[in-house]
């Protein structure tokens, strides 16, 4: 029973990264009604921005805000340079772009920076929280952060016109278009926060698990998941998902005998899978009505 | 032994070497393909992309001390010409890269290319060759077999030897402990897992506790650090790579887990796993060691790393001088200069083996004191000498005697 | 005019098409015959590579259903193989057609439930088929078979009846007649009834199923038809690499053979050669311009790929050969 509880908390703790970088997927989702694959690395890449920025002595949150600032540019300009001239091309070549960019991420960081691990400092008190020892600061932190940016997020799409005008410009460009709205700016725009948001999951994740160029390889494919699973039009849904895939990866990981700790990614994507088999759309995702 | 005296011997070594092929009419020259009067073609595998792309340090280390090599000279007044590729660490593409590198570049020898899997590929291939496959950057107990594979030869103590001395330790101070292992699911995580239960003989089965494996693309070891703690371990045998080792260490001070920590090799250096993961949350973490650490303060003045830090500013001024890799890389640069050195003028495949199999005592001055590089024809592992060391949240403390943990001994 | 009745000098589009045909399977002939043993090693691995990919191409380009899995698939026909030959000493060539045959019914099987997904979730799902391999394959349970993490080295054949060819030469040719007859049987199937049906479910699954074909079958066959082109590429390949490790079998396998098949072009049986060749080629060229930034220069040739042309290589020899017809017929 104690194991267990211990465990939930890791799953907790876990599932916070995981739910971070799900919101920048779910972001990039309603602007561009895909994936981008290159998610994680941009991540990686915004976080050696403030790593960079912080070594030359800046103070945190000023290197956090720029770093923000900094992704949102980064984020905009590549919808501009890259993906704008082949607007038209078919989608698995937009697949490939993503991948070339996942690789020239990659390569560029650890060309700059080495690929031996670095630590990055948390914002959060090193010490225990209400003497407790099972969840840190930090994690709790970093779920405090991922709360405030879904509220931000959810205000953003709910209740401002611009947020109104960016669900348009992807749910049906050609009308949106046709009432004013210049679909392709809110494209980039999506880009834009993407990468913020991104660079936000970054900062948070890599006190965590250390700053290196692949640190986003295998949290991109949980941040996935948990944003399918959660459904990927929702935030709430993606942040949900994110931290149920990482509490079932732990359980899975402790308590399936014989094969659990061997395979316990393994385990969670066949249950991911299977949520999906029952409901398509995610738990909280709503059903895509297509017109015949 | 002072480090002048070490360094004095290396000196004499090589003027040794010298000496007896200085006079061509003795030593007749022969060369196979890659060697000529003037040049000596190395080819090298490593992982310069990819998951395990941090070791590409290690290749590129090598590639600047032989920078070094040919500005002072050469070997035997040949220079040397290093031919690296990236393999990114798949298999099938080292496979590729070592068939180009004897087939079409047309190298002397393949030297230290990287990981268990890699080599594992290429043995068959490189041993039909009958090319060299020189100290290969390994730890794998299977890159030591002559008899089988006369053209295969590692350089660095084996895994399974070094999970023995921890064994042996274990069992002299903590004799009724329980261990928990993390380690990483493959080739090399397994070796250390064998030597560890070998070592322990038949109190394996009750010491033993919990072993837990990681994949490397898990993001984080917590939820395994969880377990091993709540299954009252009070031992903690690590066995992972650099980043999980480091995540193993913060995680068990966050979680007030303070076992008897053992930290594989591996995942030693002071600057790129102890600091990142907390100076203070590794305080008193056993190791064993043979190579100095460029980042602790123990070596400050040490002649031996001295000239090391010397080489790293003239010559690869942008390398990382707090990893070990490339401590590593200018050790095991020497190591192949001291076997062309004894091959002299007889530059064939045949010879090279010979010599590398012919180290004696072989003094490299960035091991640790003591340490030396042994091979013979029936022992294909020249480094077979550790210390156990413990860190004092400064640096590492060596202690006990120069162990070797010789597979059936 | 249909196109198939412009003619260029003097010949019809479909009797230039078999000229080059013939043309590159008589260039295919003589190559190895003419570079060193390291070259015909890597052209059978395009070969390989080719295969594999234009068994994506059935799955993605003629029924619309996307896979980043088929590494998995690959690597079930790699371990097929080094098992047999190497537990069995089932002769290499007997275990091509086990390999495929055991790849059709993986595939059938994962494309059952796989139908309830479409377009990113059925991404998604096969995404995580590939992550999955290489854990499965390592598993200790079924270490006995695959060697565990330490994988299988297998023996590589020696030409038959004596003929005077290194092994990689024989290799080549042996890999070259599996190509062509998975090419053949691949172009026949497209222009099939079957192929006409997978094709329809592409473009229109609605319709498709309201004239009365059975989507559900023809999707799964298709994933499992697909999953045999893959699985023989992967038994070849373990024969040519002589080796089958977890760490061969990763997502960016499954990687490359996504971009082989965008590079090629979507739905165009012969790009599969062409995505092979890149595939194979590319990364080293990238490695020749620069060791540090070796994936950078190849991200930045894949985006340059695209930008020339965005639909792959089939949009280009279309638009190429149509600039070419037009030309010919003003100047008439």
């Amino acid at each position: 029973m104690d194991l267990f509880l211990h465990q939930l908390l890791a799953g907790i703790a876990t599932g916070g990264i995981y739910a971070c970088l799900a919101l920048a997927v779910v972001m990039i989702y309603q602007s561009i009604d895909h994936f981008n694959f290159a998610q994680g690395e941009m991540a990686m890449f915004s976080t050696y921005i403030a790593w960079q920025l912080l070594a030359w002595g800046f103070p945190y949150w000023p290197a956090f805000a720029a770093t923000v600032v900094i992704s949102f540019a980064g984020g905009v300009a590549i919808e501009r340079l890259l993906f704008k001239p082949i607007r038209n091309a078919p989608v698995l070549s937009h697949i490939v772009v993503f991948i070339a960019m996942f690789s020239i991420l990659n390569s560029v960081a650890g060309f700059t920076w080495e690929y031996t691990i670095k630590s990055f400092p948390s914002p959060f008190p090193s010490t225990p929280l209400f003497g407790n020892r099972l969840i840190g600061a930090h994690d709790l932190g970093m779920v405090g952060i991922t709360l405030v940016m879904l509220v931000l997020l959810y205000v953003l799409f709910r209740h401002t016109r611009l947020g109104l005008a960016m669900r348009a410009a992807a749910a049906n460009p050609d009308s949106a278009r046709l009432v004013g709205i210049r679909v392709g700016w809110m494209v980039a725009l999506g880009w834009g926060l993407a990468a913020a948001i991104g660079s936000v999951a970054g900062m948070m994740i890599a006190p965590i698990v250390f700053l290196e160029p692949n640190m986003m390889l295998g949290i991109l494919l949980y941040g996935l998941a948990g944003a399918v699973v959660g459904g990927l039009t929702s935030p709430i849904g993606a942040v949900l998902g994110g931290f149920a895939v990482g509490i079932i990866e732990n359980l899975a990981g402790t308590f399936i005998p014989v094969v659990g700790k061997e395979l316990k990614l393994t385990i969670a994507l066949v249950l991911i899978v299977a949520v999906l088999m029952v409901k398509p759309s995610g738990l909280f995702g709503r059903t895509a009505v297509s017109r015949v | 032994m002072t480090a002048t005296r070490r360094t004095l011997l290396v000196a004499v070594a090589a003027l040794a070497g010298a000496a007896l092929v200085s006079s061509p009419s003795l030593a007749q020259k022969k060369y196979d393909p890659g060697a000529s009067d003037t040049e000596i073609k190395i080819g090298n595998i490593n992982p310069y992309s990819g998951p395990a792309s941090a070791y590409g340090l290690i290749g590129k280390t090598i590639d600047a001390y032989f920078k070094k090599v040919n500005a002072e000279g050469g070997v035997n007044g040949r220079k040397v010409t290093f031919v690296s590729y990236d393999d990114g660490y798949s298999p099938p593409k080292t496979v590729e890269q070592a068939r180009k590198l004897v087939e079409s570049d047309e190298v002397l020898l393949v030297f230290q290319s990287l990981g268990t899997p890699g080599n594992t590929a290429i043995q068959k291939y490189m041993n039909g060759k009958k090319v060299p496959q020189l100290f290969v950057a390994t730890g794998a107990t299977q890159f030591g077999n002559p008899k089988e594979y006369p053209w295969t030869m590692g350089w660095q103590p084996n895994y399974q030897s070094e999970g023995r001395i921890y064994a042996k330790y274990i069992l002299d101070k903590h004799p009724n402990g329980k261990i928990g292992i993390l380690y990483q699911n493959d080739d090399y995580g397994k070796d250390y897992l064998k030597g560890m239960r070998e070592g322990l003989g038949a109190k394996a089965a009750t010491m033993i506790v919990s072993e837990l494996p990681y994949e490397v693309a898990d993001p984080t070891v917590d939820s395994q650090i969880v377990t091993l703690k709540s299954k009252g371990a009070d031992i903690f045998f690590n066995v992972a790579t650099p980043k999980f080792a480091a995540q193993a260490i913060r995680k068990a001070a966050e979680i007030g887990w303070k076992p008897v920590h053992l930290l594989n090799n591996v995942s030693n250096s002071v600057g790129s796993v102890l600091k990142p993961a907390g100076l203070e949350a590794s305080k008193g973490i056993l190791s064993t060691g043979y190579i100095k650490d460029s980042t602790d303060p123990t070596w400050k003045d040490d002649a031996g790393m001295k000239e090391w830090m010397a080489f790293m500013d003239k010559y690869f001024p942008d390398g990382d001088k707090t990893s070990s890799f490339t401590v590593y890389g200018y050790a095991v640069a020497q190591s192949l200069v001291q076997v062309l050195k004894q091959a002299g003028n007889e530059l064939t495949r045949e010879n090279v083996m010979k010599q590398a199999a012919n180290l004696k005592n072989v003094d490299i001055n960035v091991l640790l004191p003591g340490i030396k590089l042994n091979s013979g024809p029936n022992d294909y592992y020249p480094i077979e000498q550790m210390q156990m060391q413990r860190f004092t949240g400064e640096r590492w403390e060596l202690f006990g005697p120069v162990m070797s943990g010789e597979i059936g001994s | 005019m249909v196109a198939s009745e412009r003619r260029l000098g003097g010949l019809t589009l479909p009797a230039w098409q078999r000229l080059l045909t013939i043309g590159v399977v008589i260039a295919a002939l003589v190559l190895p015959l003419l570079v060193k043993n390291f070259t015909v090693f890597q052209l059978t691995l395009v070969m390989v590579y080719s295969i594999a990919i234009l068994g994506l191409n059935l799955l993605t380009g003629i029924n619309g259903q996307f896979s980043l899995g088929h590494s998995a698939f690959y690597a079930i026909g790699a371990y097929t193989t080094a098992i047999l030959m190497d537990r069995f000493g089932v002769p290499y060539a007997l275990t091509l057609p086990v390999a495929g045959l055991v790849c059709l019914v993986a595939g059938f099987l994962f494309g059952l439930p796989a139908l309830r997904l479409e377009g990113l979730y059925l991404a998604l799902a096969t995404f995580a088929l590939a992550v999955a391999t290489p854990q499965l394959l390592k598993l200790s349970l079924f270490e006995h078979w695959t060697g565990g993490v330490q994988g299988i080295v297998i023996v590589k054949p020696d030409a038959p009846f004596g003929l005077p060819l290194s092994q990689d030469r024989w290799l080549y040719y042996f890999t070259l007649i599996v190509l062509i007859l998975m090419f053949a049987a691949a172009t026949r199937l497209v222009s099939s009834r079957t192929g006409r049906a997978l094709k329809a479910i592409r473009d229109n699954p609605l319709a498709a199923k309201a004239m009365g074909i059975d989507t559900a079958l023809y999707k799964s066959l298709a994933f499992g038809v697909s999953a045999l082109y893959t699985g023989v590429a992967g038994s070849l390949g373990a024969i040519v690499v002589q080796f089958v490790a977890p760490d061969s079998f990763t997502f960016f396998l499954a990687v490359s053979f996504l971009v082989g098949l965008v590079v090629g072009g979507v739905g165009w049986i012969p790009g599969a050669l062409i995505g092979g060749v890149f595939v194979m080629f590319v990364p080293n060229l990238a490695e020749q311009v620069s060791k540090g930034l070796a994936w950078a220069v190849y991200g930045v040739i894949l985006i340059l790929v695209i930008y020339l042309m965005p639909t792959g290589a089939a949009g280009f020899v279309r638009l190429v050969a149509g600039r070419v017809a037009r030309l010919m017929s003003s100047n008439r």
